[in-house]
């Protein structure tokens, strides 16, 4: 009861903190019942089953840690991508830096506009598809988010969208404390790729809820910058259709504390759904956490899901990786596919994994595995015998164990571009 | 060129010594076979003269061209000149051949102080090397050895020394797993690379290899030593007898 009545308090402190969104219709109730949600579970403690592995200290404090800006002085990712580019600065969106909001088959508004109509279609969507992510695990920080994000868009696809919508989350101020949340409806038959880079601010929440209606296709690439104290904590909410496909990728590099959770339901029969991330950390430039958290239940009949994850960690960095695939019951024909794995360069560095499966039907395929290990003994001296030097060797080795993870990105041209960009890490962080 | 003298080795972790004096010289331009009994320590050989961990030499001395090799990191004595195809190449997902290849060529080159070849001139080169040992454009692209048969995976081998251009070529059992044709082309790649200075060491159980590349010297190594050296027609002499005479021989 007192632990209760501690997270709660919590919970009471980070709320206090801020003040509520104001202007908002529709959305000023789903607020209130986020808030709500939030009351009832509290914070997240270290006690929680969820949290065995990530401290959630960072995330609940009520400011933000500072985090030093970092020049890199490199072309921005997807800085070449023929797109439609929206730049946040510290969570808010900068309508100068980004380009006009509109683009054929796709609408776009910011949250506070969508919020402030009388009716609006995101209503069905916003706070509801985060309730629904709230069993059979609870998400307050997620909740919490629903109730004070001010910042984010609302995207409604109807058709094929001519180009991908770039987010970029540039940062100024060295203690921003950032809530956005984003809603996005791809409609039957419409098709969107969403591009994400950039670290956001000194500590950003951010959640996503995506509903994919039949036959919708939505695919989505990040990024998630490299400045080594941010601190980062995203939620993504899909819910599919049948004969919809949902794709997403996360690159994290750096960082001191990350976690991503995916909490995906395939609602109609054939739909497919794609989670994959790599990511590479070293304890030497800084702390690093990270902590990938998937959750996929199958609740239709023959449908794909995929989780992918390769995580590369070196003096003293911890990787955190846990997946669960449930399936309903009469979800028959599922074919469910997890792998998670850690290389670990040195002794410090730690993998944590937990893959789950629960199932509740009889005629499904599902497997999982997930491995730690060191760089193989055995290839490293057949490339140093061929004369290529061991640090050298050890890049090449590295670069080939995330290289299934990058293989789960559709595009070649963003494959190439995150590929160059981890040999360019893995060379800076080399020897 | 090459020099192995009273060469001791044994194991790191176990208490086991597996050369026990082992003397060679291979002179600059000549082809020196070596045969022997399984488990009589040739492979063991050829990976401490490459620099393999788990290895400690307790006695004896390497060199290649008067250089200890011994002290040398594996990529310091492929850059010096010493390449071994070994007995059983490695596979490794998620790097390209063509990619290890390069990086390894251009290793060595910047090791020596050259100039690294450009991806163009790399191509043409290895395209037509690759030709000749019909290794196609695709096995190329592949990932180095993985999902290549046990003769590709050995034509690979000759492949990388070809691109390399040691001068001291160590080949472990090329011919085991080679259909005859692929023995003829594996043994008119590695002719092809005999120029009077370049040294060949190669490890067989066969004669069948020794009628293609012909040796000048055939040594017989057991238990952790050669215990007979001679002409080519050592070769012919253990394929009719077997090793139980020679060995019989040098045991009285
Ligand atoms: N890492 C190791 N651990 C245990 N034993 C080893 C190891 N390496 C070599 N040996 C042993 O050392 C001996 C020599 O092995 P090696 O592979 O050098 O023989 P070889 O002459 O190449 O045999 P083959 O003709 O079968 O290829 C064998 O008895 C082998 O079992
Ligand atoms: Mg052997």
């Amino acid at each position: 009861m007192k632990l209760a009545q501690a997270k709660t308090d919590a919970a009471e402190a980070r709320v206090n903190r801020s003040d509520l969104p104001t202007g908002g219709k529709w959305a000023n109730e789903a607020r209130l019942a986020a808030l709500t949600r939030l009351h009832g579970a509290g914070l997240p403690g270290r006690r929680d089953e969820y949290w065995r592995f990530t401290r959630p200290d960072d995330l609940n404090r009520a400011d933000a840690p500072a985090a030093d800006l970092l020049k890199t002085g490199e072309s921005p990712v997807f800085g070449d991508l023929d797109r439609l580019k929206l730049v946040f600065v510290d969570g808010v969106l900068d309508r100068d830096q980004s380009d006009a909001m509109a683009m054929q088959h796709v609408e776009i508004e910011t949250l506070a506009d969508a919020a402030a109509a009388d009716i609006h279609w995101a209503r069905d969507i916003y706070g509801v598809l985060e309730t629904a992510g709230q069993a059979p695990v609870e998400r307050p920080l997620a909740a919490l988010n629903t109730a004070l994000a001010e910042n984010g868009l609302v995207i409604r696809v109807t058709g094929k969208a001519p180009r991908p919508i770039n987010l970029q989350y540039l940062r100024r101020d060295q203690c921003a404390d950032a809530v956005v949340h984003h809603v996005i409806k791809v409609e039957s038959g419409a098709e969107l790729t969403l591009l994400e880079n950039g670290p956001g601010a000194a500590r950003l929440s951010k959640v996503a809820e995506v509903d994919i209606a039949d036959g919708g296709i939505f695919h989505h690439v990040r990024t998630q910058g490299r400045d080594h104290q941010r601190r980062a904590h995203t939620h993504i909410f899909a819910r599919l259709g049948k004969e919809s496909e949902f794709k997403s990728f996360t690159l994290t590099v750096n960082g001191a504390l990350t976690r991503n959770e995916y909490v995906i339901t395939l609602h109609g029969d054939d739909a497919r759904a794609h989670v994959a991330g790599a990511c590479t950390g070293d304890g030497a430039t800084g702390a690093f956490h990270q902590d990938d958290t998937v959750f996929i239940a199958h609740d239709a009949v023959n449908c794909e899901s995929r989780q992918v994850y390769k995580k590369v960690l070196r003096n003293g960095a911890t990787g955190v990786f846990q997946g669960k695939i449930l399936v309903q019951p009469g979800a028959q024909k599922t074919d469910g596919y997890q792998i998670s794995q850690g290389l670990l360069l040195d002794d410090d560095s730690q993998f944590l994994a937990k893959p789950e499966l629960e199932i509740y039907a009889d005629d499904v395929a599902c497997s999982h595995g997930s491995t730690v290990g060191a760089i193989d003994e055995g290839a490293m001296f057949y490339l140093m015998s061929r004369g290529v030097p061991k640090s050298r060797a050890q890049e090449l080795l590295v670069l080939a164990f995330l290289a299934e993870a990058l293989e789960e990105i559709d595009s070649e041209t963003i494959r190439d571009d995150i590929r160059d960009r981890l040999a360019a890490w893995v060379e800076r962080h080399s020897g | 060129m090459l020099n192995i003298n009273n060469l001791h080795v044994e194991l790191e972790d176990e208490d086991k010594a597996i050369l026990k004096g082992l003397s060679l010289t291979v002179p600059a331009g000549e082809v020196h076979a070596i045969m022997g009994p399984n488990g009589s320590g040739k492979s063991t050989m050829s990976y401490v003269l490459s620099g393999k961990g788990g290895y400690e030499v307790t006695g004896g001395t390497a060199t290649l061209d008067g250089v200890n090799l011994l002290d040398m990191e594996p990529d310091e004595r492929a850059a010096a000149g010493l390449f071994l195809a070994f007995q059983y190449p490695v596979e490794i997902p998620g790097v390209g051949n063509m990619t290890f290849l390069r990086t390894a060529v251009n290793c060595q080159r910047k090791a020596r102080g050259e100039e690294e070849l450009s991806a163009a001139d790399f191509l043409k080169i290895i395209r037509e090397k690759a030709k000749s040992l019909k290794i196609d454009a695709e096995m190329l692209k592949r990932p180095v050895n993985v999902g290549f048969s046990g003769g590709e995976k050995k034509r690979n081998e000759i492949l990388q020394m070809a691109m390399l251009e040691p001068k001291m070529c160590i080949l472990d059992e090329t011919d085991s797993g080679l259909d005859v044709d692929a023995m003829k082309l594996v043994s008119d790649g590695v002719n092809a690379l005999r120029d009077g200075k370049r040294s060949f060491l190669v490890i067989t159980h066969y004669q069948r290899l020794l009628d293609h590349i012909k040796p000048d010297v055939v040594h017989i190594m057991a238990d952790g030593r050669i215990v007979k050296s001679g002409g080519p027609d050592l070769a012919l002499e253990v394929e009719h007898n077997g090793y139980a005479d020679i060995l019989a021989e040098v045991a009285a």
